[in-house]
């Protein structure tokens, strides 16, 4: 067991013994190193201003952009870590920098450097410079002054600058688990870090610590820190256990490891189905993807998770494991009430199978929210049918944001099955659905928002995809 | 020559490094308290227990602040109406009201301890909405009227009328960097402050009242700001003033950082409008007349709420002659956060009103709105005088409006705007082309003025400072390159220092569009007035006349001789001529008595359009 977490910054190596668990790499950076170009705009991975870049050998991608007020500090052991000052070589700054400074690419300079690591990660990565693309690696990045246009051209032109040295990726090394301890000078409490290396190790460490924290990618942990500033005592870190993040397919389907980011697993998903990769891609930014992980998404049992409605629909399994034994359910069944699952002490969420798609069924999944990137969901409706002979045989409805838990609209289900594909049916079950949820009104949305999108949900399946395409006046049944 | 065109802005290269210093990047000085604000849940109530001794006894805790600590005057607002306490005394008025703060030896503990208050209250009505202080009559300051010619009559003999409603939303600022300062103690009990703000010479005088000290005992600098759009012109005071309060009482250094999430909590946001209007028009949709009722919420104090709500009232034209206009403005107070300026402070929420207007004659009448806006434009003679009596001079809007929509290519896009919303069910198109009239200067006529501080130095290099703030703007650069002009100067021979209330005092906000007109002009004259020593020396050594004496590239030429910059600077000072100055300017502009607003309101109106299309999917 090691006590010292080790990783190099901006290009040289770190050791730090015994660190409080949570000290997150935003105020280690700023308080501890006084490295203050990494700045804080909201302290929830939301505005991009404190992004830096962590380079993995293991990792998809291998350079991931990453909110330094949501990434605890022994999360970085073993890694590269790159922060804005270590960009620029011998005063010569980078092409990245270089481009944003001839392109007037910052104003009050306060999201520069968040950018600049953006931009950075990007680079390294050798990502493509159309708008597209350019605009979803900087959705994690806000700024106030600018309205973007000077940055998007920085970056269309960044590839067009003298290349400078650029700091080297440390390899991976096998090292002994890593056990922190520590005590809170403020509040007093004992606080302990485990980062399990194997699955068997994780399942005994949990069973002896059942009230521990798991952490994976900390896009929620994060927040319970530095907004809820609750005190974690004992936290379990999956990052490193070996072969959690593997995704694998085959003709039955695909197995998505409970560890496996967004980032790695945006492709597999997007591969089951484009509007599955849209909704990943539009589950939060590019800092988000690269850190947040499937299974964190379903374990946590949020009422407004992504990942639960679209996988639910399309019928995915979950296993989850307790010591030597694990169990498989379907994973509407695991989400029982409102911050209640089918979870018991010590078990945990091992991986997902998500089974391949039928050719003979349909499949959607919408989300709705305020802002179009990076937000969290007023509703998201996800939407499964398999028809034979133009009758519906199978259908699932599962909606994020209508009620306590991802849930299934099974009133409008039934309104369909053994019915033909066609308007009136449709219409029928629009009207069912009103049955199945009761929403609550909040910021995001109004429960008759809530109720009358989700309808409207169903009728943009049945259009399919060329809705936006469809003339006046015509019956589309 | 002197660049212009495409040059970076001055702290470009240490934005892209992090090498930019905001508040919260200053290392910490030995001893630095870092402060936590306490504040109310409640929209409105009284408070009928103040328990703070956990706060106190709480880990790394040094002091508690609360009113009771406040030598002098517990207030920030920015025009002295006195209703903007720093901790609420017995009663909190809006939800986020700070009510104490800690002040402890690390971020981390005076947030922990802050948590540990114990604060009970015995809830008021509250009211919440410009519909709930409508009912309860709550207003700020008494109803204003602006009127010209006879609008109940125009209505009378209208072809058409029409009435309508539409409420306008607020917004936060969302600064990347949150409120921010820091106080340092000097000798004396002077205070040396770093602040996040538009307007430091505010907080200078806003802290020495809070203190019961006297202005020159109390210094403001600033740098630069990550970002302010109106919302650090007068919210940096409050939380300026807790660090100054918290080194008064310690005389060790103190720092506030707001977290977002408190800085959304607890700061002003854009005024959110209620807007209901009756309009006459003929058969081209020309108005006859119009009334119009702005009513907006100010939240729980007065701050600049009086300015942005005639603001509102003056931009209720935007671009259009209005012909006979009677315009209201109810200014309501309610238990939410005081609103604050928001760029374009009360000008958009002004123009979002007549731009419906025009929108909803369209409508009415079939036509094109391009068509209805266009014969509503300022135009000459009997169509060029605003509600507020001024002049509209230089409209250029028909002009360029036509320029753009040939550019544009409008109608042939409007006509397929069309086409495409008749055949598609789903998804609707719309193209717009608006114009938008912006006038510049402060309503309020005493702020338009500034001063700046040229220093030229023996080696020829020049130190600037001037009273406005740099927020992004680029405002320093613009200003350098004005001072590099006149000495006819490399750019990078002129540095820029940051806002000190030592160096310019009494200096206005940045604010109102007018931060490089003033500054700049202040900049500039301080400048001239050296120029004009180093004239006169040169005509003199080289027996010339002034006129021959010519700044170019660097050097100065006079009659034979020619120097570069440097070497006239140092034979300047071997003859004893002042190298510095201030510059001054008072901007001109008209008296208005307090009864009719009416006046020339600006010296410039800026005239811009602006055509967008998009696509709605419903």
């Amino acid at each position: 067991m090691r006590d010292t977490i080790c990783f190099t910054l901006n290009g040289k190596p770190v050791a730090v013994q015994n660190p409080d668990p949570t000290l997150t790499l935003l105020n280690w950076l700023r308080q501890t190193r006084s490295l203050t170009g990494t700045k804080e705009g909201c302290a929830e991975g939301d505005c991009g201003a404190c992004t830096v870049v962590i380079g993995d050998p293991d990792a998809t991608p291998t350079w991931r952009a990453m909110n330094a007020c949501i990434v605890f500090l022994p999360t970085l052991d073993g890694k590269t870590v790159i922060t804005v000052e270590g960009v620029a070589k011998d005063g010569k700054l980078h092409p990245v920098q270089r481009a944003l400074v001839e392109h007037h690419g910052s104003q009050c300079g306060f999201c520069t450097p968040g950018f600049v690591m953006s931009l950075y990660a990007h680079y390294r990565n050798d990502g493509a410079v159309d708008e597209e693309t350019l605009n979803d690696i900087l959705a994690g990045n806000l700024c106030r002054c600018t309205g973007y246009a000077p940055i998007i051209r920085a970056a269309k032109a960044m590839y067009e600058y003298p290349k400078i040295d650029e700091i080297v990726l440390a390899p991976a090394i096998k090292q002994d688990t890593l056990a922190l301890t520590m005590t809170c000078p403020i509040t007093g409490t004992m606080k302990k870090y485990f980062a399990p290396q194997t699955l068997d190790e994780l399942a005994t460490l949990y069973g002896e610590h059942p009230n521990a924290t798991i952490l994976a990618g900390g896009t929620d942990v994060g927040l319970w820190v530095t907004k809820k500033h609750a005190v974690l005592e004992t936290l379990i870190d999956i990052g490193r256990v070996a072969g959690f993040a593997e995704i694998s397919q085959d003709k039955t389907g695909l197995n998505i490891g409970a560890g496996a980011r967004y980032a790695a697993a945006h492709a597999a998903l997007g591969g089951l189905h484009s509007t599955l990769g849209e909704m990943v891609r539009r589950i939060g930014s590019t800092q988000i993807r690269n850190a947040g992980t499937i299974g964190g998404n379903i374990a946590n049992g949020s009422p407004i998770g992504d990942m639960p409605p679209p996988l639910i629909a399309l019928g995915a399994k979950l296993v989850l494991r307790k010591g030597e034994t694990t169990r498989r359910m379907a994973l509407e069944d695991f989400f029982i009430a409102y911050g209640k699952q089918d979870r018991r002490p010590g078990e945990f969420v091992e991986s997902l199978f998500v089974p391949a798609m039928d050719p003979a069924a349909r499949f959607a999944v919408y989300k709705i929210s305020k802002r179009f990137d990076q937000d969290i969901s007023a509703l998201c409706g996800a939407f499964y049918v398999r028809l034979q002979d133009e009758n519906v045989t199978e259908a699932r409805f599962a909606f994020g944001g209508m009620a306590a838990t991802p849930a299934r609209a099974k009133t409008a289900e039934a309104a369909l099955i053994g019915k033909a594909w066609n308007e009136a049916n449709i219409r029928a079950a629009m009207s069912a659905l009103a049955q199945d949820f009761t929403p609550l009104s909040d910021m995001r949305a109004s429960a008759n928002y809530r109720l009358q999108a989700a309808q409207n949900l169903l009728w943009k399946f049945y259009l399919g995809e060329a809705a936006p395409y469809l003339a006046r006046g015509v019956n589309h049944g | 020559m002197v660049k212009f065109r495409g040059v970076p802005h001055d702290s470009a290269h240490k934005h892209v490094t992090g090498e930019a210093i905001y508040v919260d990047d200053l290392p910490c000085p030995p001893g630095l308290l870092h402060l936590q604000p306490g504040l109310s849940p409640r929209a409105h109530a009284k408070i009928t227990k103040l328990d703070l001794a956990a706060v106190r006894a709480a880990p790394g805790v040094v002091c508690v602040l609360t009113a009771k600590d406040i030598p002098g005057a517990n207030d920030v607002s920015p025009t002295g109406t006195g209703d903007d306490p720093i901790f609420a005394v017995d009663e909190v008025v809006y939800a986020g009201q700070a009510i104490f703060a800690v002040a402890a030896t690390s971020l981390a503990a005076a947030r922990h301890a802050a948590a540990l208050a114990v604060i009970e209250y015995e809830d008021l009505p509250a009211i919440l909405t410009i519909e709930d202080a409508r009912a309860a009559k709550a207003d700020l300051e008494p109803e204003q009227l602006m009127f010209m010619g006879s609008t109940e009559e125009a209505l009378r003999f209208a072809q058409h009328t029409l009435s309508g409603h539409l409420r306008v939303g607020g917004q936060d600022h969302f600064y990347l960097e949150s409120q921010a300062a820091q106080c340092l103690p000097g000798e004396d009990g002077d205070l040396v402050l770093t602040s996040s703000t538009q307007h430091p010479s505010e907080v200078q005088h806003l802290i020495a009242h809070m203190l019961d000290k006297h202005s020159h005992d109390v210094r403001v600098h600033v740098r630069r700001m990550g970002g302010g759009f109106g919302g650090k012109e007068t919210q940096a005071a409050l939380i300026a003033a807790m660090t100054a309060l918290a080194t008064h009482k310690t005389g060790r250094p103190a720092r506030l950082v707001l977290d977002r999430d408190d800085d959304m909590i607890m700061t002003g946001k854009r005024h959110d409008f209620e807007i209901d209007y009756k309009v006459g028009f003929d058969d081209t949709g020309r108005l006859s007349g119009i009334f119009l009722d702005l009513a907006s919420r100010c939240g729980c104090s007065m701050d600049l709420s009086a300015a942005i709500n005639d603001r509102a009232m003056f931009h209720a034209d935007n671009a259009y002659f209005l012909n006979n206009a009677d315009i209201t403005s109810r200014r309501f107070r309610t238990n939410t956060v005081s609103n604050t300026a928001f760029r374009g402070f009360g000008g958009p929420q002004g123009m979002m009103a007549i731009e419906r207007v025009m929108d909803a004659i369209a409508l009415h009448l079939g036509k094109d709105p391009l068509d209805v806006r266009k014969v509503n434009l300022y135009n000459k003679m009997g169509r060029d005088f605003t509600p507020y009596g001024q002049r509209v001079m230089d409209n250029v809007a028909p002009q360029i409006i036509e320029e753009l929509e040939t550019r544009a290519d409008y109608a042939a896009r409007r006509v397929a705007v069309r086409a495409f919303n008749d055949s598609h069910q789903y998804v609707r198109r719309g193209i717009a082309l608006t114009p938008v009239k912006f006038g510049i200067s402060f309503t309020t006529t005493f702020l338009n003025q500034a001063g700046a501080l040229v220093h030229v130095y023996t080696d020829g290099s020049v130190h600037l400072n001037h009273g406005g703030t740099e927020m992004g703007q680029g405002l320093n650069t613009k200003i350098a390159q004005i001072v590099a002009a006149e000495f006819q100067i490399d750019f990078a021979k002129v540095k820029i220092t940051a806002t000190d209330t030592d160096k310019v005092p009494n200096t206005s906000a940045t604010a109102a569009s007018s931060g490089t007109d003033l500054n700049g002009m202040a900049a500039q004259q301080a400048a001239q007035t050296i120029k004009t020593r180093l004239v006169d020396f040169a005509a003199r050594d080289a027996g010339c006349t002034s006129a021959d004496v010519v700044f170019e590239n660097g050097h100065v030429r006079a009659g034979e001789k020619n120097w570069t910059f440097a070497d006239l600077v140092k034979a300047a000072y071997m003859a004893r001529i002042s190298l510095s100055s201030t510059g001054f300017t008072p901007r001109q502009t008209f008296i208005m008595t307090a009864k009719s607003i009416s006046a020339r309101r600006f010296i410039i109106t800026l005239t811009g359009p602006r055509s967008a299309k998009l696509r709605l999917m419903c």
